[in-house]
């Protein structure tokens, strides 16, 4: 049997080595996708465009102004001379935040009366929005209080990312979207491409038998993922300097539970698509988009409403985020993880299980 | 004449096949609205309901007053007691709470004499975003009751700040997002499908048929894309029909001036969907080619998540190279802010020399390999 089952691996290997694009693939798009998502997918809030039209002209205006620019978060992007013009700055783009500094600003500061400021902001992009706005309340609100010591000064101390970077978080992430990018979509079109182009048949009547098939099929990805994940490991390093706190044997063995699950959606999907380019469709979109954007890589789980919350208690890929992400950022190891495992143990056997099943009946 | 008859029986021919690939139809118009109304409700960039634990080591009026001022909010919920420093690290290493907050003993001394006590925030922050705005709000509730309980020291003047947002004034995330989920299910409808349609031709050598036959290159490429171009025009409606009935967003400005932008956008993509289909032969590669090339870049640099003015320079370069860039900029100005031609007529510009570059470049390959 094993025989058998290394002489199909052995085929498998070669074509992978004479594809030449699959060689890229599989070398070139993880490391080079870990670069762009690192220097690119980063959510900070600094050097937000500002509009500002003063018309004050004093000492405390040119301040405040000045409180908004030394702060970090605001450059300084158009002067307005009317109303009309912070309008369109926001029209245009130029400005995200717009500041109106009302006549005799300074004078009402300076003789204790109190004075009043318009802040607006463009709230297209809603995210950097509500972030502009806290750090502008907090500037207008630390100027305002100057002089006078408050009762309580926190202390805020961000654990496992003192930074605060959005890098620390993502590039872990994109590890876990390119296993399942790779096994999902290369084990469903290894299999459709068989079926379209006739092979399939000369397999079936091989005396190679349906599960010798599958695992002849399956084992060349499961290595070629774990080359993968070394890979991205390696150019995170290198790149970013972002090393796993963690084991990081653990973190390949973890690796290996995760396939399970996504190697057999792409045997699912080989089942159900009848050629190359459905198989993509359905890979894509019914399991990699979705599961994408609802197991918290970019969107935080917590704040989808309540009826889609527990379908993400589905998904392999949400449990396997917060092991990568454990293991990286805050070093876990079993005695945080083990519930996750446990989970994803349990997906991944089933949805193996029920591929290898359908995949059967299907051959035989 | 003879040549509008040859594009005609293209278009039939692939009108057809969509239709009779029940699959593709389904990807191209039903999915797409699908995966809008799921997006629309999971997406969201809102931090609510921050869970904090509190380790009260003063346990006086005061600082339950304190841990009010919180609680009250509707930005945090009340995780648990913490006992000991233990107790403190595993609520955080486990992420049952993202923030710990410890109020150290004499605190209401301190504050009673006059003086500023300090208290300790620990924040889970291997979720960047979230951490941020959560210490945002963190900082704004404790600012709160400083301000109220200080004493002692000269009454600053108050600035009364109006903050105002316009164009989305709620904040919600759904609104900006819908934009970009437009580019991206276009994205997918016009290049991938283009690609993958006429490199599967090639693969299954039905494109020496057609070469044989008097249908020359630019007729084939005229009678392939335009099909794709009516799908992907349908699933613009569809989609903006959904996102009116399921999320109330509408349309502010001109519809007239986002459909021929739309057009614009789907000419540069077709463009680059034939390229990708004169470069690779087989489906697969087609495939992930104009995933890595497209897909991908729309959903990482064109500012649909992530802002484009936080990248280092040489990404914003890649950046400027993308059409979906550019319709995105369009769709949020269109969509949300309602301006006119005035406000985007340089992207419009891009747009314009992308579409001619992308779709003069694909039909110039196409004749060549052919030829």
């Amino acid at each position: 049997m094993w025989n058998r089952i290394i002489t199909l691996i052995r085929k498998e290997f070669q074509q992978i080595r004479r594809d030449r694009r699959m060689r890229v693939m599989v070398l070139v798009a993880p490391v080079l996708q870990i670069i762009l998502l690192g220097y690119a997918a980063n959510m900070d809030v600094f050097q937000v465009p500002l509009g500002v039209y003063d018309l004050d002209h004093g000492t405390q205006s040119r301040e405040l102004v000045d409180q908004f620019l030394n702060s970090g978060y605001f450059v300084l992007a158009a002067q307005a001379r009317s109303f009309d013009d912070l309008d369109r700055f926001f029209m245009d783009g130029t400005t995200e935040v717009n500041l109106a500094i009302p006549r005799n600003f300074s004078r009402d500061i300076d003789s204790g009366k109190g004075a009043s400021l318009q802040l607006s902001a463009d709230g297209a992009v809603s995210s950097s929005a509500t972030i502009a706005l806290s750090y502008a309340s907090t500037i207008v609100a630390s100027y305002g209080s100057s002089g006078r010591a408050g009762a309580t000064a926190p202390e805020i101390r961000a654990w496992y990312n003192p930074e605060l970077k959005t890098r620390l978080f993502m590039v872990p992430g994109v590890l876990a979207l390119l296993l399942m990018m790779f096994t999902l979509i290369f084990t469903s079109l290894s299999v459709v491409k068989e079926k379209e182009m006739g092979t399939i048949e000369q397999l079936i009547v091989t005396p190679l038998k349906s599960t010798e098939l599958i695992i002849g099929k399956l084992i060349p990805f499961v290595l070629v993922s774990l080359v993968m994940a070394v890979l991205v490991i390696i150019a995170a390093t290198l790149v970013f300097g972002i090393f796993p706190r963690g084991s990081i044997v653990l973190l390949l063995l973890l690796c290996l539970v995760f396939i399970l699950s996504t190697l057999g959606l792409g045997l699912f999907v080989s089942t159900i698509a009848a050629n190359q380019q459905q198989a993509m469709f359905f890979s894509i979109f019914f399991f990699m988009f979705p599961m994408t954007i609802l197991s918290g890589f970019v969107f935080p789980i917590e704040n989808m409403p309540a009826w889609i919350q527990p379908i993400t208690y589905l998904l392999p890929l949400r449990y396997f985020f917060v092991i990568v992400r454990g293991i990286y950022l805050k070093g876990d190891g079993m005695r945080q993880l083990w519930p996750q495992v446990l989970a994803l143990l349990a997906i991944g056997i089933t949805v193996i299980s029920v591929s290898m099943l359908r995949f059967k009946k299907r051959l035989d | 004449m003879q040549r509008l008859v040859r594009i005609k029986a293209i278009i039939k021919k692939e009108f057809r096949q969509i239709s009779r690939d029940i699959g593709t139809l389904g990807t191209l118009v039903i999915l797409p609205l699908a995966l809008l109304v799921l997006f629309g409700y999971a997406i969201s960039l809102d931090v609510k309901e921050i869970r904090v634990a509190v380790w009260d080591l003063d346990g006086t009026d005061l600082s339950r007053e304190y841990q009010r001022g919180f609680f009250n909010s509707s930005y945090f919920t009340f995780q648990s007691v913490i006992r000991s420093s233990q107790d403190r690290d595993e609520a955080l290493a486990e992420g049952m709470a993202l923030a710990v907050l410890t109020i150290p003993p004499g605190f209401a001394r301190a504050i009673d004499r006059g003086e500023t006590a300090t208290v300790q925030f620990l924040v889970d922050a291997s979720n960047s975003t979230t951490a941020s705005t959560a210490i945002g709000y963190l900082n704004g509730a404790d600012l709160a009751f400083s301000l109220a309980h200080a004493r002692g020291h000269a009454v600053a003047p108050k600035i009364d700040l109006r903050p105002r947002v316009v164009f989305n004034q709620e904040l919600k995330s759904v609104n900006s997002l819908i934009p970009g989920l437009i580019v991206l299910i276009l994205t997918l409808a016009a290049v991938v499908s283009t690609a993958l349609t006429l490199v599967r031709e090639k693969e299954h050598g039905t494109r020496e048929q057609l070469s044989v036959s008097p249908i020359t290159p630019l007729e084939l490429v005229i009678g392939k894309t335009l099909p794709y171009l009516m799908v992907a025009l349908v699933s613009t409606t569809l989609i903006l029909s959904a996102s009116w009935l399921f999320f109330g967003v509408t349309v502010k400005g001109s519809l007239v001036l986002l459909y021929l932008t739309t057009i614009l956008f789907l000419f540069a993509s077709l463009g680059i969907g034939i390229l990708i289909s004169s470069i690779v032969s087989t489906q697969q590669a087609a495939f992930m080619i104009s995933a890595i090339l497209t897909v991908l870049p729309t959903f990482i640099l064109t500012g649909f998540v992530f802002p484009i003015r936080n990248m280092p320079p040489i990404i914003q370069v890649i950046s400027a190279v993308l059409p979906a860039r550019y319709y995105l900029a369009i769709l949020r100005t269109i969509i949300l802010k309602g301006a006119g031609i005035s406000s985007i007529y340089r992207e419009i510009l891009v747009l314009s020399g992308f579409a001619v570059l992308m779709l003069g470049l694909g039909t110039f390959r196409v004749s060549r390999t052919r030829s």
